[in-house]
């Protein structure tokens, strides 16, 4: 079985988010980039297949400027077979672009298997997978918790509202990884090493003239200063008080 | 005239609330752009469940009804929702953020070879235009975008929108069904919690942090949950500790909840979890430590060990209610 695993390099959570002077990008002076961590379930679960002597051989594919070849050589050193950048400097916000560049490369190569992400940390569209699934024509389960593969059976635990649900399909499909799927691995340092050789193949893509325009950027308002109400149990009536009367939200 | 296609959901053989949030927004978006508005309602037995959408302001209802819709299948919801589509011949199509509208709605965009603005925390008619807003990073900064396309699809942040009756006729009308087949089974589902509130359904949340020291101490939360009848989150801490599930993590990594209002206590309130819920209404610290992040966020904070101020808190709420 031949998977791949879709990436993407995001900025870390703790990254202080500074929108640039044209109003309509963000900056990316002084932020530290690393895989998205949805991704990183992905990878890793692309490598205990292998591991397991369900997979042949792992891919993982990213997109976005050269940056991102710093992230692919992280799951390299995780234990990727090989890598691939759709090398684009241009950013987009709608997911759709995406999906039809994937597919458009992914349709070229031979797979069993497509893992990635549920969502990347940068924009939440969580569209990806559900959408590459259309476009290349095979089922997509989302949300994924726990995954099988017996053959071309692929038995998923996904979550639900209030739950869980277990389903069934077969390969080819596309899986979206979940926290609780696994644990993704540290790097090893022979890995690293390895992957410090590894030559990183990127092919220039551009997005198709977006239908989706920003208008602008700006930051969340800023909330009112709060009010320290008190100290210990004997400040509970009064925040009752508050809540009812000034807050009017009990 | 147009029209707006609103994908509603049910749970429990009742409409989500985020549906009725969806046909008032669609219903408002409608009055300024001079639309109609065609709620769309798919499951196994959903007919009475029409005159309802009717009274947040839908013109016209489309049922789907089948014993095959009744559990979410992503194919057979795709087919409908397509077949509705070519039946309403609509310029918006609404989804509720919900899960399964998060599932659904980009199989639909991308079937009908367009994009999809999800998670939308605004929508306004500007120069008559769609005017989208969406946050990115976690909410760290808002994006405001156009949508240039003959189909706009958006997904609705549950929460943010207002439900608001605009008491229509619904005149009801059955979808033709297509054909329903799908290459995914479900083979089983598992309930937890039976009728538990879920966190991005609540109005009132109160998430314990680390601090609540374990799982069994988590009992006063639940304590104030219940007189509140509020919904329990946990921080990514809790989780990882396997004192709650997950469902009940708020955070970048968990949920992003919109409630009236948020109580937090034995959390300092991380960057990430502050992602989760920044878009209460009104936020309450409990803390020891009056330098916590959460403390100089929050709207109103109590100075204090959670295992005093937590039962008082449920001691005066039982009090006032009587």
């Amino acid at each position: 079985m031949k998977v791949i695993v879709c990436m993407k390099q995001v900025p870390d959570t703790e990254a202080n988010i500074k929108i640039d002077s044209d109003n309509k990008s963000i900056s990316e002076a002084g932020i530290k980039f690393i895989i998205n961590p949805y991704s990183e379930y992905a990878v890793e679960e692309a490598i205990k297949l292998k591991e397991a002597g369900k997979a042949e051989s792992v891919t993982a594919i990213s997109w976005g400027p050269e940056r991102v070849t710093e992230a692919l050589k992280t799951a390299v050193a995780m234990g990727v077979d090989d890598v691939l950048l759709l090398k684009t400097d241009t950013s987009s916000v709608d997911t759709f672009s995406t999906a039809k560049i994937l597919a458009e490369k992914i349709k070229s190569m031979e797979y069993d298997l497509i893992i990635m992400g549920k969502e990347t940390i940068d924009d939440g569209s969580m569209q990806l997978g559900p959408m590459l699934g259309e476009l290349l024509n095979i089922p997509c389960v989302t949300v994924v918790t726990k995954l099988d593969v017996d053959g071309e059976q692929v038995t998923a635990k996904r979550e639900i509202e209030g739950g869980s649900e277990t389903v069934e399909t077969t390969t080819p499909c596309i899986i979206t990884c979940q926290k609780g799927l696994n644990e993704p691995r540290y790097p090893s340092i022979r890995g690293v090493m390895m992957a410090k050789k590894k030559q990183i193949t990127a092919e220039p893509v551009s997005y198709e003239s977006e239908n989706v325009s920003i208008n602008n950027l700006s930051y969340p308002a800023a909330r009112a200063e709060g009010k320290v109400v008190g100290e210990g149990a004997d400040a509970v009536p009064e925040l009752v008080r508050l809540l009812r009367e000034e807050a009017k939200v009990l | 005239m147009s029209a707006i296609l609103v994908v509603t959901e049910i749970q429990n053989n009742e409409l989500k609330k985020a549906s009725f949030e969806a046909v008032s927004q669609a219903r408002r978006l409608a009055d300024q752009l001079g639309h109609s508005v065609t709620a769309l309602v798919t499951g196994a037995d959903v007919q009475a469940l029409a005159a309802s959408l009717g009274e947040y302001g839908a013109d016209n209802v489309l049922i789907a009804q089948d014993v095959k819709l009744e559990n979410y299948n992503p194919d057979y919801y795709k087919a409908i929702v397509l077949e509705a589509v070519k039946s309403v011949s609509p310029e918006i199509v609404l989804f509720a953020a919900t899960v399964q509208g998060r599932d659904l709605a980009p199989r639909v965009a991308a079937a009908l070879q367009k994009s999809l603005a999800s998670d939308c925390t605004g929508l306004d008619v500007v120069d008559g235009n769609l005017e989208i807003e969406h946050p990115l990073y976690a909410g760290k900064v808002f994006a405001k975008f156009s949508l240039d396309s003959d189909i706009k699809l958006l997904s609705l942040r549950p929460g943010v929108f207002e439900a608001e009756t605009a008491a229509k006729q619904a005149v009801v009308n059955a979808l033709d069904l297509p054909a329903l087949e799908s290459r995914i089974t479900v083979k089983e589902i598992n309930k937890t919690g039976g009728d538990k509130l879920d966190v991005t359904e609540a109005d009132i949340i109160i998430t314990g942090g680390r601090g609540v020291r374990s799982a069994e101490n988590f009992k006063i939360i639940e304590e104030l949950a219940q007189v509140l009848g509020a919904a329990v989150g946990a921080t990514r801490a809790v989780v990882d500790s396997e004192w709650r599930s997950h469902d009940e993590q708020v955070g970048q990594t968990g949920k992003v909840v919109s409630p009236s209002l948020y109580i937090m206590c034995g959390a300092s309130g991380s960057i990430q979890h502050w992602a989760g819920m920044a878009g209460s209404k009104c936020i309450v610290a409990v803390n020891k430590d009056p330098e916590a992040p959460i403390m100089k966020r929050a709207d109103y904070s109590i100075v204090g060990d959670l295992f005093e101020v937590i039962p008082a808190l449920t001691q005066e709420i039982k009090k006032i209610k009587g």
